[in-house]
């Protein structure tokens, strides 16, 4: 549910910048979330073009970059990335680790014409 | 036309976390220490909360904001009995509280007359986690029959925490609860998290919790 206010900062953000940029138009947003952020795609982008209707960024395209969860481990240093769950340095089984990705939740730039 | 990237580099829910901010800097200037309580429904939000009210009676003056879905009225109505200011905000089937729900909660409240804000926010393990409130402490709620797998599905939640207190201890002998797997998720994404295990039914570590809250929250206002 909360994906509604999601989309709702991605229009609000794009649209801030594209009003500074004097663009006439945006034509594509490029978004990069991390595997560890639960926002579901397809929900953002179906009140994405509901609510970009009326704005600067109707049908602007939204890209999603989505950055995989990748730890590393602080005993024996080995990196490694967990696709399904969360689990220890597959190395030497140490919970003790760091995430260094997979947390992103951030518009990296848009694309307008002006 | 030209078509042009522009880089952005900007914080989804940035917006939110700019009035978070601006929440704490309310709360800091009156002196009041806040903590957002989060939970999945049914792990004992409401009991904790009141163990607390009960618990700092006398010691601290507290004040309660409430989030519910819908326009119930119960759990602020527990706390309003117990002498304590509430008040509730329903968020109109929102999962989760967000900063500008908690602005105009604390308008509502005598915060110069406040030590402790405790704030109740929506029983939902996902969409809290992404909504800072501005308060000082963000404390989760976990329970022994939700099962010890909850880190490794919700961890993003188990991220921003600063507590987490384990609920409904009293049910440990009879549920395939295994704290060292809940241990191992907690410790590989929250090194070090202060835990409390408790009990509302038996009472079982409340008050060392209720210690060592009195004692942060006498450290920060003083």
């Amino acid at each position: 549910m909360h994906e509604l206010a999601v989309t709702e900062s991605i229009l609000q953000i794009s649209e801030k910048y594209a009003r500074e940029a004097d663009a006439l138009k945006v034509t594509g947003i490029n978004l990069v979330i991390g595997k560890l952020s639960s926002i579901v795609d397809d929900s953002v982008q179906f009140y994405w073009d509901i609510i970009s209707n009326n704005s600067l960024c109707k049908g602007a395209l939204l890209h999603f970059e989505r950055r995989d969860a990748v730890l590393h481990c602080n005993q024996c240093s080995v990196e490694y990335r967990i696709d399904t769950s969360l689990q220890p340095c597959p190395n030497c089984g140490s919970p003790d680790v760091k995430i260094i990705s997979g947390e992103e939740f951030f518009v990296d730039s848009i694309e307008i014409e002006k | 036309m030209n078509a042009i990237r522009v880089p952005v580099v900007e914080k989804i829910l940035s917006a939110n976390d700019q009035l978070a901010s601006q929440n704490h800097a309310l709360l800091k200037s009156k002196h009041v220490f806040s903590i957002n309580i989060m939970a999945s429904p049914g792990a004992g939000k409401t009991s904790v909360i009141l163990q607390t009210i009960k618990g700092l009676q006398g010691r601290l003056k507290i004040g309660v904001i409430e989030g519910d879905t819908s326009a119930v009225t119960i759990d602020a109505d527990k706390v309003n009995e117990m002498g304590v200011p509430a008040v509730q905000i329903n968020t109109g089937g929102d999962c989760h509280l967000d900063a500008v729900m908690v602005a105009g909660g604390l308008q509502q409240l005598p915060l110069d007359d406040i030590d402790l804000m405790i704030i109740e926010n929506v029983g939902n393990l996902v969409c809290p986690a992404a909504f800072d409130l501005g308060t000082d402490i963000n404390v989760l709620i976990a329970s022994v029959p939700e099962g010890d797998d909850k880190p490794y599905k919700y961890p993003a939640i188990y991220r921003g925490l600063d507590v987490l207190i384990l609920n409904k201890m009293d049910l440990l002998p009879y549920i395939k609860f295994r704290p060292d797997y809940f241990k191992e998720g907690v410790e590989m994404l929250n090194p070090g998290l202060q835990t409390f295990p408790v009990s509302c039914v038996t009472g079982e570590g409340i008050s060392a919790w209720l210690d060592w809250l009195e004692k942060r929250v006498k450290e920060e206002i003083r």
